[in-house]
């Protein structure tokens, strides 16, 4: 009977906790980006005139078609992150796409239509080489895969191997390409560098090797990155050394000898240090290519040349230009240059590629974005008018991962950010007040008001309260007038006018930190970027810390944001400090690192424009503070004492404490060594410093207080066990005061393994892990409580608890592996928290840390069923109404960021990874705010009907008193 | 402390608290034991430091003896304050300096101390003016890992709080009144399918025995549903339906 009883409460509880998105609330507080990556290839599907579509192969393992008239994607294919799923090549041909996965592992075809897999085959071990179409006929028919050691040929049509033939030599000669003029010949090019060419030439019935022939060329390094094709089988090298070009038909049947040309002979002269570059264009491969081939010989200088009868005529010189590409439609191809125009802009212009003429009237101008990258890559969509010319469309790829397609005569159609897609942290930052809004907080200044006499005053706050009115009468206006309208015809254009803070504080500036170096803000509630700023020179891999310096609260100095870019390598640091609202780069000078950065520490302490401290230690334990003002430094020194930092060294398992001295150096207090012997340091975490915990402890069965251990300067550290076997292994829990080196808890999970997931709040950590025995994934909640009274319950001090905190831990099986994990935070921690758990299906699991509660029972008492307690269970549900994202899934979650919003009851959620989703979630459900549906028509009838009543009843009443007074 | 638990949390307290909880209350030696022990005992030295100018220049406070054998046992002799100390003691505390305390990085157990050699110091501290105040009584915790290797060292007194009061009284500050402990890793718990399961059964085995119980949920409540399902038959053939239903929305 119990059972049922308790079965029940769970029954009721979880019919509470049911808070599902509905239907037509879809997208309306949430949405999502996706996004694929930098773009590696690219190709216009030239299938048809009217295509749209866009297909892309990235450096994010990804395979997509996007509208070429909206930027918007048609389908995306997600591969395996790693070298696995990494795309080595990707070749289309009419609706046709193949592509080759993984260093060779893998061949695969998709129909571009509507990215359906047509085929897949497994292909044999060695390292990918190239790959190509073999046409026969006028018909492509054949994909040949070059590997290291062996060549295979594959049908278009079924992807089943023809035949696959060993390579001869194949430890000597490097096999660098593959190529095929369309005559039914497979010709295999090899290098031994440094010496000779070899060329392989198989038949394509059987792969028998045809012929083998070796041409001596001793000053070639590298076939791929100094030859081409061109024409009927003409390879086309260029040596850098001596600054000649090379040919050699391919189809000559004696022993034959490459053919120099030198390049002063054509009067080409190359830009001293300047790699030459060969490019030629295979329109159809079952044709050989074009007898025009471009010859880049300097950073902005092409020139495009023709070869035939083995004379090379120079077509036309371009310069300046900075990109260079082919474009083919239907039977024309054509040439699309880009040049320098001025600073700001570029333009693209199209040329006949078999005189070099200039088309008329196809002049795109591109402005370079002064907040962007340089053009790295051009791609042209070339199609044909109604009057046979050429029209095109052009696609340019910036070094900061934008796409940008233009349109005659340069009206950007849309353009991309794929940087979006590695974002490596964020913050949201509060919007700004309205320029009425801040009128009203600059006339009750303290500065304003010793200013200015009585009489200005009473002016001023009549100004501003009519000011008030006035946007008051607008805003009602603008809602009578948008009322009006069919609500898909509303536009809410978020621009920099507009934007400030609404009354619940729900819309949120979003900064966020890529990995390419490019930082954006984004408007929380459209997902709209409103700024964006590239930093150049970073190097890839570095690791960014952002820090909100100072918020939009102290009026009128602007927010400001610093982030500390660390290069991994030297540890050598730069701060880049800008506002958060506009992007724009502060003028503040900042200090020079010259030393490597170890940790950095924003304190609560504010200059006297409102800024936080930031305090920077290098690798002597020298501090740096910025901002350094007389105001700081005095602050600093008065403080020093009680400024505590502590580093961590996982190399060696030292985790060492720091006091601040008056001199800005420090002093090492404590030192706690975890030999590495045994475990090493996984990550070291610390609490949020905007978090609030609104109750100190919990009531119990018998309404006696339970106190929480809050103790702000705890940090959970994570180690896992060097030794792997599955008996031996474990992952380590140490918690210690980030103050006092002291460790309050130790915890050891055997048989337990990494990669942990963890999450340190208020008075608990809840951490995930592997069971390596039972081969599963488990969760573990670790609670501290200081016991039944308070040691010192006006303050605390790390300094003065000399009481160890009970700790109680429980552990739960999770039904799923998990991919990231975060906890929910609000305004004053009323509300009860969630965690939330990113999966690696995409879906974000908001799971009530009710359920990761060390005091659930396993016997039900009482006192536990008064307590709201739910009974233990070994394992933790997973409810599809728990989803917060319900189908928007984000590829790759790698993070979740929570914010608090001006609603108690409500948190901003962004998710990130491949895709970028932002959501509100309301973990108590949202009992601060009226429901849509609330019927406002009947509460104020009702009140105006006992209003009413009441004065007719008063009235009554008052008749009959007078009556009975007159008895 | 486990006396004010109530019965309920002290449960799953001591769930936690059993699993590999080694840890050890040994009772100081006040008295002026020599230094060197038993030839079969090891001994670590415990060092202490206390500067005006909070430069770390530590000296000999006095020693941890382990005990041979498997189990971790350690306790520890220390000798008094001189005059000196104590005075220089009485000036850091009034400068709100520190007194730091180390150890050498080694295995608890002395026959595993060949293994590895020492290599560095573990440090902490605590403020010279609780120190005093507490009359130098300190509980010193030793943390080890799982294999017994000393990973870190704390000491806390008692009372923790500097609230300026004067020790007069030179004898307070003459003995150290030391705690010591030492705490190896805790075992983390599993998740507790077992109990869970065995509880399951139980309730299973109860439904059984409980034939009232065994009936189905029609079987039981058939005349509540009858009568649920003839009202609502009688009231929505009484009256025809109201219009749309505003809920849909």
């Amino acid at each position: 009977m119990s059972w049922l009883r308790y079965s029940f409460a769970v029954f009721l509880y979880l019919l509470q906790c049911t808070d599902a998105v509905f239907e037509d609330q879809v997208g309306k507080f949430d949405w999502r980006q996706q996004y694929v990556g930098n773009v590696r290839f690219a190709f216009f599907d030239t299938h048809s005139q009217a295509s749209k579509k866009l297909l892309v192969a990235t450096e994010k393992n990804i395979f997509a078609s996007l509208n070429s008239r909206t930027g918007e994607l048609f389908w995306r294919h997600v591969d395996k992150t790693g070298p696995e799923g990494n795309i080595d090549a990707l070749l289309v041909h009419g609706q046709d796409a193949v592509v080759v996965v993984g260093d060779g592992r893998v061949l695969r075809c998709w129909e571009t239509n509507i990215g359906g897999l047509n085929w897949e085959v497994l292909l044999d071990t060695g390292s990918f080489q190239s790959a190509a179409f073999i046409g026969v006929q006028d018909f492509v028919k054949y994909v040949a895969v070059l590997k290291k050691s062996a060549i295979s040929l594959h049908y278009l049509s079924n992807g089943h191997q023809k035949w696959v033939e060993n390579l001869p030599d194949s430890d000597t000669v490097q096999y660098q390409t593959v190529y095929s003029g369309g005559q039914g010949e497979v010709l295999v090019l090899g290098l031994v560098p440094n010496s000779h060419i070899v060329i392989v030439s198989y038949n394509i019935e059987d792969g028998e090797i045809m012929e083998q022939m070796s041409v001596e060329a001793p000053w070639m390094s590298s076939l791929e990155e100094s030859c081409v094709v061109v024409g009927r089988g003409i390879l086309l090298c260029i040596d850098p050394i001596t600054l000649s070009l090379y040919t050699l038909p391919l189809n000559l049947e004696e022993k034959a000898e490459m053919n120099q040309i030198l390049l002063q002979s054509l009067d080409l002269e190359v830009s001293s240090g300047f790699q030459p570059l060969l490019t030629a264009t295979q329109p159809n491969p079952a044709r050989p290519p074009l007898t025009a081939f471009f010859l880049q010989l300097g950073p902005e200088h092409h020139i495009l040349l023709d070869l035939s009868d083995g004379i090379i005529t120079a077509l036309r010189d371009f310069k300046p230009s900075r990109l260079a590409t082919f474009a083919t439609t239907g039977e024309k191809t054509v040439v699309g240059v880009m040049a320098p125009k001025n600073e700001t802009a570029c333009s693209i212009n199209l040329f006949t590629v078999d005189t070099g003429r200039r088309l008329l009237d196809t002049t795109v101008i591109y402005h370079l974005d002064p907040s962007g990258g340089k053009p790295n890559k051009l791609h042209i969509q070339a199609f044909l008018k109604k009057d046979d010319s050429v029209g095109y469309r052009a696609m340019v790829q910036t070094e900061d991962f934008a796409l940008t397609f233009l349109q005659q005569p340069g009206r950007v159609v849309w353009s991309r950010e794929e940087a979006l897609a590695d974002v490596i942290t964020m913050e949201m930052v509060d919007l700004p007040l309205t320029g009425t809004q801040a009128e009203l907080e600059g006339e009750f200044g303290k500065k304003a008001a010793i200013q200015d006499g009585l009489f200005a005053m009473v002016l001023k706050r009549l100004s501003s309260q009519l000011i008030l009115l006035q946007t008051t009468i607008g805003h009602l206006w603008k809602l009578f007038y948008d009322a009006r309208k069919p609500r898909s015809q509303v536009k809410n254009e978020v621009t920099f006018e507009t934007l400030s803070r609404d009354e619940f504080n729900l819309q949120k500036m979003m900064v966020m930190v890529t990995a390419s170096g490019k930082l954006f803000g984004i408007d929380s509630k459209s997902g709209s970027i409103l700024w964006k700023h590239y930093l150049e020179n970073i190097q890839p891999d570095s690791a960014f810390n952002l820090m909100v310096q100072r918020t939009t609260a102290h009026f009128p100095h602007p927010p400001q944001c610093t982030l500390l870019v660390k290069d991994k390598e030297t540890g050598l640091a730069s701060l880049h400090v800008f506002n958060p609202i506009f992007g724009k780069k502060s003028h503040i000078s900042v200090p020079a690192l010259p030393r490597p950065i170890l940790q950095t520490l924003l304190l609560p302490l504010m200059d006297q424009d409102y800024g936080k401290i930031l305090l920077l230690i290098d690798d002597q334990y020298k501090v740096t503070a910025f901002p350094s003002n007389k105001n700081v430094l005095q602050q600093l020194q008065e403080s020093a004492s009680s400024i505590y930092f502590y580093l961590v060294d996982s190399s060696q398992g030292r985790l060492s404490g720091f006091r601040l001295r008056k001199d800005l150096s420090s002093e090492l207090i404590w030192e706690v060594v975890i030999p590495v012997e045994v475990q090493k340091i996984v990550e070291v975490k610390g609490k949020r410093p905007n978090e609030h915990v609104h109750s100190q402890g919990r009531v119990m069965g018998d309404r006696s207080v339970l106190y929480k251990y809050l103790n702000p300067n705890l940090l959970a550290v994570v180690t896992e066990s060097t030794d792997t076997h599955q008996e031996r292994s474990f992952v380590g829990i140490v918690l210690i005061d980030g103050v006092t080196g002291r460790i309050i808890h130790d915890a050891v999970q055997k048989k337990a393994k990494g990669p942990v997931h963890f999450v340190h709040s208020e008075n608990w950590v809840v951490y995930e892990y592997w069971n390596v025995k039972s081969r599963r994934i488990e969760f573990s909640v670790l609670e501290l409580f200081e016991g039944m009274e308070l040691y010192n319950s006006t303050v605390f001090s790390s300094l003065d608890r000399p009481h160890p905190p009970q700790v109680l831990q429980q552990s739960y099986i999770f039904p799923s592996p998990i991919s990231t994990l975060e906890a929910t935070l609000t305004e004053k921690g009323i509300t009860s928290r969630h965690l939330l758990v990113g999966l690696p299906s995409g879906a974000i699991l908001s799971l009530p840390k009710m359920f990761l509660d060390p005091r659930r029972p396993e016997m039900v008492s009482d006192q536990s069923r008064e307590e709201n307690l739910i009974p233990y269970a070994p394992e933790l549900p997973i409810r599809a109404e728990w989803f917060i994202n319900y189908n928007q899934t984000v590829a790759r979650v790698r993070g979740i960021y929570t914010a608090p919003s001006g609603l108690e009851s409500t948190c901003l959620v962004v998710a990130y990874g491949l895709d970028i989703y932002q959501t509100r979630v309301y973990p108590s459900k949202q009992f601060d705010v009226l429901k849509d549906d609330y019927d406002y028509v009947l509460i104020s009838s009702v009140l105006l009907g006992l209003f009413f009543a009441t004065m007719i009843s008063k009235r009554l009443a008052e008749v009959k008193l007078l009556n009975r007074a007159w008895r | 402390m486990a006396s004010s638990i109530p019965p309920h949390i002290s449960l799953s307290v001591l769930s936690t608290i059993i699993l590999l909880f080694c840890t050890e209350y040994a009772n100081c030696n006040l008295g002026r034991r020599t230094s060197d022990a038993l030839d079969t005992d090891f001994s670590v030295p415990l060092e202490h430091s206390f500067e005006i100018d909070d430069m770390p220049r530590f000296r000999r406070r006095g020693s941890l003896e382990l005990r041979p054998g498997r189990e971790t046992g350690v306790t520890i002799s220390q000798s008094h304050l001189s005059e000196e100390d104590r005075n220089m003691l009485k000036e850091v505390a009034a400068v709100d300096g520190l007194y730091r305390i180390r150890v050498p990085r080694v295995a608890l157990q002395v026959d595993r101390q060949t293994e590895k050699q020492t290599d560095g110091y573990l440090t902490a501290f605590v403020r010279a003016c609780a120190l005093v105040e507490s009359h130098l009584s300190d509980i010193i915790t030793l943390h080890t890992d799982v294999t017994g290797y000393l990973i870190g060292v704390s000491i806390v007194t008692l009372p923790g709080s500097c609230q300026g009061v004067e020790v007069e009284d030179e004898v307070d500050l003459e003995s150290f009144n030391t705690t010591l402990s030492v705490m190896g890793p805790v075992t983390a718990p599993p998740p507790e399918t077992a109990f869970f399961i065995e509880r399951m059964e139980m309730e299973m085995e109860k439904k059984v025995k409980n034939p009232q119980e065994q009936k189905s949920f029609f079987a039981k409540y058939w005349y509540l549903i009858l009568g649920g399902a003839v009202f609502l038959m009688a009231t929505s053939s009484a009256q025809p339906p109201a219009g749309g239903d505003r809920e849909q929305s």
